[in-house]
């Protein structure tokens, strides 16, 4: 067998310096492209995003306070979340449904399906919102439908839940499919030789398998949801109180020149993406320990 | 001399990889770096083509210090364990590669680099290949335009890792017969690193048996097999019988029998000891002679052209076992229960802790 | 450096003993709902939408001077942009899988920070930082540099946007693809650039290209930081999506539904051209064996 190096343990301080010294020569390049990406990233990413961090502790206390605990901006929080939250919870249905049968069955139009998953990627978002707004408004047909079943999703929560589904979708799909189609059929066959009903073994064998890929992509939609604004704008009507999302607020703040409430508000939201980070980095790791 | 090694050293964050290493192959010279793995062969072989650095010592190749080449400048060929072929270009280009980017003063007329691939394919008989690309072509023909590629540039030492790992077992006897020959014809300074004992003993002139970034012993393949130096070297190539005993005054107690004298334990105190023997030592006869062990066959098995017996016999800690030929186990006509008498031969002892 | 073992199931795998034919007809029949009523149905509306009063009055909304415009604005963008983000991301996906250095992990995830960020904060953190209210932009104003409000301005923005598409479609292949190619090519004699070129390059092209695809489908459709930084200026600072919002909060639907039609003839090629690559990918990781 070959040699291979070992996990590396940090262990002294000596040693790091020559492993890192002499062994990266061997290949050219390092420091340029190195130095390029920390230049690069800096320019872009992280110092364009302290500027939320610097000018919200540039507010006093208070006004920080006022401006994001005010009745209109926490309920824009409220409605951000909990409608990316019931969105998330419907794509785990539809993607796990739309993994599973673009996996294991066959059937025609298999392949165009397959590629349209990734639609919501692919189209602006602002024309999925034109879109929703549309299909949705008392003057379509889809909407006159749905609203004789008592159904209202133009200027509602509801509406934005429906938009948001359209966005988070494909996460999950993408994130499900591969570990569908990786899982042994050794295992089911097994399953089946013990005894164990289709019902059995999918309950007990396979989805437990893909849990973790699936909360890994559930948790994907959550977080790009929470975010979303061009795609759900049109279908909420930005109703105070009722139908503004957060990244509407900072909008609105924005429109006003109000640029430390814009900040505060986006400080928040920023925070709950980063934790969001954190939990789906958690999430990983757990579904790779899984998969070990 | 061609290659010379001098005080390698390599630390890995928590372990040592090579801890002082000297060596010098000659000109023309085919080598095996033979070891576990993790012993640090690879990185020895890296290091000699720049791949990887050393911590202190020194390399020379043909009387010029190389220490601090860059790899690309060290004009060394190196066969990767899983061929490494440019996976975008065909088989041509891919030998081609070390011809077209020598700098333009140096680099070949196309025609002379066409007619070097040609004549290099041919050398690896894969001269139909030229127009492939490699997913095509089987893990043995991969080795065979990778050492082909190697050979393009004219290097002064050719290094091969782990060469024939990847391949099944029957391309690697054929590939390995066919490496020897190749080298027979164009004898180029040559090391490759192996875990196989055998590969190391049928190919190489020399063998360099390596254990934890150590040189445990080198020879020609009969020294190494035949008198190794301590008991790493000798569990490591061929199978072995080991049995633990006691030395006292340069005689070591085995079995129940009387000790057997070892003019190189002379000096030593009472000590432990480990007592080797190969299977195939091992005399087994109907009628006692004067040394023989007595012992009862508890299993016979058939191993291809031999016999392995495994024997039992009173004061040894584990069961012997011992190899014959086909016709003496029919003349002896032999069965599971029998007791016969055992000649050990051919036993070396080395005092000490036991390794592995 | 793994040997990558051809890990793909084999796609004749579809095995009898699946589920009973009743169930997969109603989960596929439950798929395909889902698809009509989320994807298909609101492209279907477009195109009717867009040519709900004929064939004329569609092109003459796609051919309208501040139409035009803004179709140019978006394409100098996307122009820009996607070179500039996939120089980085190859550079970037040079340094983390060809060697081994301390907080690369860090770094990894700190290039995944754009796709964690609210659109309209993308748009945000620019006018915070160069926006005039502030001393770097009101010096920059006072030179006659405008970025916000201005086309710059939509550039950044979208920069930031696409930031880490090139990076994260090369680093998984690249690493899954080792170093060993490029020693061999070392100990061959060839240098950095030649290197790069001819054996590195060849080996990243179709994921290289995927990830352009990505990010050109992502420059051209961005809205909420766009939104932000561009100020709304009629035929200066509008691009594509910004102008079907203005046509569509004008009450201006057919108008607006034809000019969003282009942006989903774009996104119909993307998904095209990316199911095409994905394919190739594929081939790509299954020629090592």
């Amino acid at each position: 067998m070959r040699y291979r190096f070992r996990p590396f343990p940090f262990s002294s301080i000596a040693n790091m310096h020559l492993f890192s010294k002499r062994q990266r020569r061997i290949l050219p390049g390092f420091g340029l492209s190195m130095g390029y990406t920390v230049f690069y990233l800096s320019a872009i990413v992280l110092v364009p995003l302290s500027t939320i961090v610097i000018s919200t502790f540039g507010i006093e206390p208070e006004r920080f306070l006022a401006a994001v605990s005010s009745p209109r901006v926490l309920a824009s929080y409220r409605l951000s979340l909990s409608s990316a939250f019931f969105a998330a919870i419907f794509d785990a249905g539809a993607g796990f449904l739309t993994a599973w049968t673009l996996t294991r069955y066959r059937f025609p139009g298999k392949r165009i399906l397959d590629a349209f998953v990734d639609l919501p990627f692919a189209l602006p978002t602002a024309v999925a919102g034109i879109c929703f707004a549309t299909l949705y408004s008392p003057a379509a047909l889809p909407g006159q439908v749905l609203s004789r079943f008592g159904i209202e999703l133009a200027n509602t929560p509801a509406g934005i839940v429906v938009a948001l589904i359209f966005i988070g979708f494909p996460f999950v799909v993408r994130t499900v499919q591969p570990v569908i189609a990786e899982l042994e059929t050794e295992i089911e066959e097994a399953a089946q030789s013990l005894g164990a009903s289709r019902w059995q073994t999918f309950r007990k064998i396979l989805f437990p398998h893909l849990f973790p890929a699936l909360l890994t992509g559930v948790t994907l939609a959550f977080a790009r949801s929470i975010g979303e604004y061009g795609s759900v704008i049109f279908i909420a009507g930005n109703l105070p109180f009722k139908t503004e999302i957060a990244p509407l607020m900072i909008m609105s703040k924005l429109d006003q020149f109000d640029y430390d409430g814009a900040s505060a508000v986006a400080f928040v939201l920023l925070l709950i993406s980063f934790i969001m980070l954190l939990v789906l980095n958690g999430v990983q790791r757990w579904q790779q320990k899984a998969y070990r | 001399m061609s290659i010379e090694l001098r005080n390698i050293t390599k630390r890995f964050p928590g372990y040592t990889a090579l801890d002082n290493i000297s060596l010098s192959v000659a000109t023309g010279e085919l080598i095996a770096l033979l070891g576990p793995s993790g012993c640090g062969k690879t990185t020895l072989l890296r290091i000699i083509a720049g791949l990887e650095t050393a911590d202190t010592g020194s390399i020379i190749l043909e009387n010029r210090d190389t220490t601090n080449l860059p790899a690309r400048s060290k004009n060394v060929g190196f066969v990767f364990q899983h061929y490494a072929l440019f996976r975008r270009l065909n088989v041509f280009d891919n030998v081609a590669f070390g011809l077209t980017v020598k700098p333009a003063a140096e680099r070949p007329s196309k025609q002379e680099i066409a007619d070097r691939v040609m004549h290099l394919l041919k050398l690896v008989q894969m001269e139909w290949a030229a127009k492939r690309y490699p997913s095509q072509l089987s893990g043995g023909q991969r080795q065979r335009i990778a050492l082909a590629r190697a050979l393009a540039v004219n290097p002064k030492v050719l290094l091969l890792d782990e060469p024939f790992s990847a391949l099944d077992a029957k391309v690697r006897q054929e590939l390995r017969r066919w490496l020897r020959k190749l080298h027979d014809d164009i004898r180029v300074t040559s090391i490759f690193v192996t875990h196989d004992q055998e590969e190391a003993l049928e190919l190489a002139d020399r063998i360099v048996v390596i254990n934890k970034g150590k040189i445990e012993q080198e020879g020609t393949p009969q020294e190494v097999y035949d008198h190794p130096a301590n008991s790493f070297v000798y569990n490591f190539l061929g199978n072995v019988n080991v049995f633990h005993g006691r030395v006292r005054n340069g005689k070591v107690v085995l079995g129940q029998r009387l000790p057997e004298e070892h003019s190189e334990l002379n000096g030593h105190e009472v000590k432990t000891g480990q007592a080797f023997i190969r299977p195939h030592d091992i005399g087994i006869s109907r009628i006692r002679n004067g040394n023989d062990h007595p012992g009862i066959i508890r299993d016979i098995r058939l191993t291809g052209s031999q016999i392995t017996l495994e024997l039992e016999s009173a004061g040894f800690d584990r069961p012997i076992e011992a190899e014959i030929s086909r016709e003496s186990w029919r003349n002896l006509e032999l069965t599971k229960g029998d007791e016969v008498f055992i000649t050990l031969d051919k036993v070396r002892v080395f005092t000490g802790d036991f390794e592995i | 450096m793994q040997q990558r073992q051809n890990q793909t199931a084999s796609p004749s795998r579809t095995p009898a003993k699946n589920d009973p034919p009743a169930v997969q007809a109603l989960l596929i029949a439950l798929t395909l709902l889902f698809f009509a009523g989320f994807i298909f149905m609101p492209l279907a509306l477009v195109f009717s939408q867009a040519l709900s009063k004929g064939w004329q009055l569609y092109l003459d909304a796609i051919r309208e001077p501040v139409a035009l415009e803004a179709v140019k604005l978006t394409l100098l963008t996307a122009a820009i942009v996607v070179p500039i983000n996939a120089v980085f991301g190859v550079t970037a996906a040079w340094a983390i899988s060809k060697f081994t250095f301390k907080g690369k992990t860090l770094l990894v995830s700190l290039l995944d920070l754009p796709f964690a960020v609210s659109p309209v904060i993308a748009g945000l953190i620019f006018v915070l930082l160069l926006g005039s209210r502030t001393p770097f932009g009101s010096w920059l104003g006072e030179h006659g540099i405008k970025i916000i409000f201005a086309t710059p301005g939509i550039v950044i923005a979208t920069l930031f946007v696409t930031f880490p598409f090139v990076a994260r479609e090369l680093i998984p292949l690249m690493e899954s693809q080792g170093r060993e190619e490029e020693e061999a090519a070392i100990t061959l004699g060839a240098g950095g650039w030649r290197l790069f070129r001819m054996v590195t390059l060849p080996n990243i092209g179709w994921g290289l290209m995927y990830g352009m695809v990505l990010c050109t489908a992502r420059s051209i459709g961005e809205f909420g930081a766009v939104s932000v930084v561009s100020g709304h200026i009629r035929g200066m600072t509008n691009t594509i999506p910004l102008h079907v919002e203005i046509l569509y909060s004008e009450y201006n639907y057919t108008a607006s539904f034809a000019v969003a039609s282009i942006l989903v003839f774009l996104a119909l090629v993307t998904i095209g051209v990316k199911a095409l690559l994905e394919k190739q990918l594929e081939g790509n990781h299954n020629t090592r064996h």
